[in-house]
């Protein structure tokens, strides 16, 4: 299997009022070409900050270490200006809120045509495009819609314009940052089913970002799953989801309400989510751990495969497979 | 759009007559007589009573705020003593001096002010930032009377390359102008910086930023106009507050505009002449805050259709 996109034992250390907090620790995962890998966990747990790594849009005075290597090259070790030109154009983003996210003094078409503008393609050229691409991501009347700006649509609209924005460059691994989160639910299905369908049909690697176990498993392929900072479990998605292999990820499973079950209640995940900045030694879930023992106070476990494909920072992991 | 500058038009004559008002007011309640003043304190009374009743000072107030009015929309004053013509004719002759003076400080302030506020709004904290921070503070404190005079001595009597008062060359205009200008300057540089900085921080930078263009770009594309919208307004409010600044620079510097006439016509107890200074200087200012609003509504789409609706 090649891969698009190695992260390897990322770090993120962001500045903080006690000195730095790591909020990546040693992630490492892959994502392969026209595959989409859903990055899941509570708010605080450092996937937003993985996915800012990759794109390099992380907060002022962040210092990152480990490697990403896209396509076989480091991003952290490429120039400036080598970084800045796979922005866009080979790693693009798509980001939570569209409204806040989008220029409110320029046209959708501008916005969504920048990218193509500033490589020096011909105007007609890039309105053509611009119209393609608000064609593919389901605006209607584009040539009308393209001269509207960002307050004037619909939310769901909005982000079908920031999807269109994110593909304007060509790129060939897009992040979307939760981005059905700020929508209605009856929008967040199309904008998600507008999602996959993109992925699939232009062979797209995505990086899914959330915090919503129902919209990983509609569109990932792979789950990563990231508590405190470090990644808990990782796997396909649908053996994961069916049989997880920390406890972490089944207390995610457990705490989704099954909407067609009337009888069962969802289970809630017991205690507060740990913060990078105030992590509890060894494993940082033991507090909320059910199966937790006197080795997960102490011993920090690491990431060790327990079949195909299945990796987990579960000393006990084998006891939850059986 | 129309619809906007035909409301904003009609508030506008609501504030002239407020102004008119105003005057009418300021003069009536002003201690002395005018007839007395124009003629001297030793006049014979006859000659007093008749001046009073050409004046139409001896009608009743409701009257007289009437026919004041009446005169108002015809830009009717009344005639300077001082001069022996029509009190407008005389503002408007100075006006052209004024008009340069002020359009010389506005396109220096605004150049000047927007050029150092998005050289430091664009790196805050930085070297730059803690320079034009520190200085601006310097310059929106100094009062502009202390500034010219320091300008006067350091270019016209030390250096000798620009002269100290007058008219007549552009090089006359140079200490003047920017004499009114550097306050102005920092207030929009101070404005322009932290509305930079602020919008630097907005997610559409980041989206800026995620389409892999450069600091610069995003700056000029993206953060500059955003930043620009709080500042207009304060360009077009101060722009109407020159004039203030221009009656202590004027003076300073022998500037022949409205300015030093209105300190004549104070001198001169030239009541006519002041307040048809005082109205046409609220039309001015008025007619500022108006053209502000629409650039303003021009910059943002928001408003556009917002006011439009």
């Amino acid at each position: 299997m090649t891969v698009s996109l190695e992260v390897a034992g990322l770090v993120v250390d962001l500045p903080g009022r006690d000195g730095p907090v790591r909020v990546v620790d040693e992630v490492s995962f892959d994502i392969a070409p026209a595959t989409t890998v859903g990055l899941i966990g509570e708010s605080g747990s450092g996937k937003t900050m993985t996915a800012n790594a990759v794109i390099d849009l992380l907060p002022d005075g962040a210092r990152t270490g480990g490697a990403l290597r896209w396509q076989g090259e480091d991003l952290l070790q490429v120039s400036a200006s080598r970084r800045r030109r796979v922005r866009g154009h080979e790693i693009a983003m798509i980001f939570q809120d569209p409204l806040a996210a989008l220029n409110p003094t320029q046209t959708v078409g501008r916005q969504v045509g920048e990218i193509l503008r500033r490589a020096g393609r011909p105007s007609d050229e890039v309105r053509r495009r611009v119209l393609e691409l608000l064609d593919r991501t389901g605006i209607p009347e584009p040539a009308t819609r393209s001269r509207n700006y960002p307050h004037e649509f619909s939310g769901g609209m909005r982000q079908r314009a920031m999807i269109a924005l994110a593909l304007a460059g060509s790129p060939a691994l897009l992040l979307a940052d939760e981005p059905t989160t700020a929508l209605d639910v009856t929008v967040q299905a199309r904008i998600l089913r507008l999602l996959r369908d993109i992925q699939e049909d232009e062979g797209l690697a995505m990086l899914l970002v959330s915090h919503d176990l129902r919209v990983v498993n509609h569109v990932a392929h792979q789950v990563v799953v990231m508590y405190a900072g470090r990644v808990a479990e990782r796997g396909p998605t649908a053996a994961l989801l069916s049989k997880p292999a920390h406890p972490y990820t089944r207390a995610l499973v457990d705490s989704v309400p099954a909407v067609r079950t009337r009888t069962a209640l969802a289970h809630p995940l017991p205690g507060t989510p740990a913060t990078p900045a105030n992590r509890p030694s060894g494993c940082a879930f033991h507090p909320r751990c059910p199966i937790a023992r006197e080795l997960c106070r102490t011993e920090q476990p690491a990431v060790r495969e327990v079949g195909a494909g299945r990796w987990t920072a579960c000393h006990f992991a084998e006891e939850l497979v059986g | 759009m129309i619809r906007v500058v035909v409301k904003r038009l009609l508030v506008g004559v609501l504030v002239m007559w407020g102004a008119a008002s105003l005057i009418f007011v300021i003069v009536r309640v002003a201690p002395g007589d005018p007839a007395t003043l124009m003629l001297g304190p030793d006049a014979p009374p006859d000659q007093v009573r008749e001046l009073t009743a050409t004046l139409g000072l001896d009608r009743p107030m409701p009257l007289q705020y009437l026919s004041y009015l009446g005169d108002v929309v015809q830009l009717r004053f009344g005639d300077s003593y001082l001069f022996n013509r029509p009190a407008m004719a005389e503002v408007f002759e100075r006006m052209p001096a004024t008009a340069e003076l002020m359009l010389a400080s506005t396109t220096i302030a605004v150049i000047a002010g927007l050029a150092l506020g998005l050289l430091a709004g664009g790196r805050p904290g930085g070297l730059l930032d803690r320079v034009v921070s520190g200085g601006t503070i310097a310059l929106q404190s100094f009062p502009t009377f202390w500034t010219g005079i320091m300008l006067i001595l350091i270019f016209a009597l030390a250096l000798r390359v620009l002269p100290s008062a007058g008219t007549g060359t552009p090089a006359h205009l140079v200490l003047p102008a920017i004499t009114l200008a550097l306050p102005f300057t920092a207030t929009v540089a101070r404005l322009t910086r932290t509305s930079v900085a602020e919008t630097m921080h907005e997610q559409y930078i980041r989206t800026a930023r995620s389409k892999g263009l450069t600091e610069r770009q995003v700056l000029l594309g993206h953060a500059l106009r955003n930043s620009l919208i709080p500042v207009v307004t304060i360009i077009g409010l101060h722009m109407g507050g020159l004039m203030g600044g221009a009656v202590v620079v004027e003076n300073v510097f022998a500037w022949p505009g409205v300015g030093t006439l209105v300190v004549e016509s104070v001198a001169n107890r030239d009541y006519t002449v002041v307040q048809a200074a005082t109205f046409l200087v609220a039309g001015i200012v008025m007619a500022f805050n108006l053209a502000a609003d629409l650039v303003y509504s021009q910059l943002d789409p928001r408003i556009r259709m917002e006011s439009a609706a």
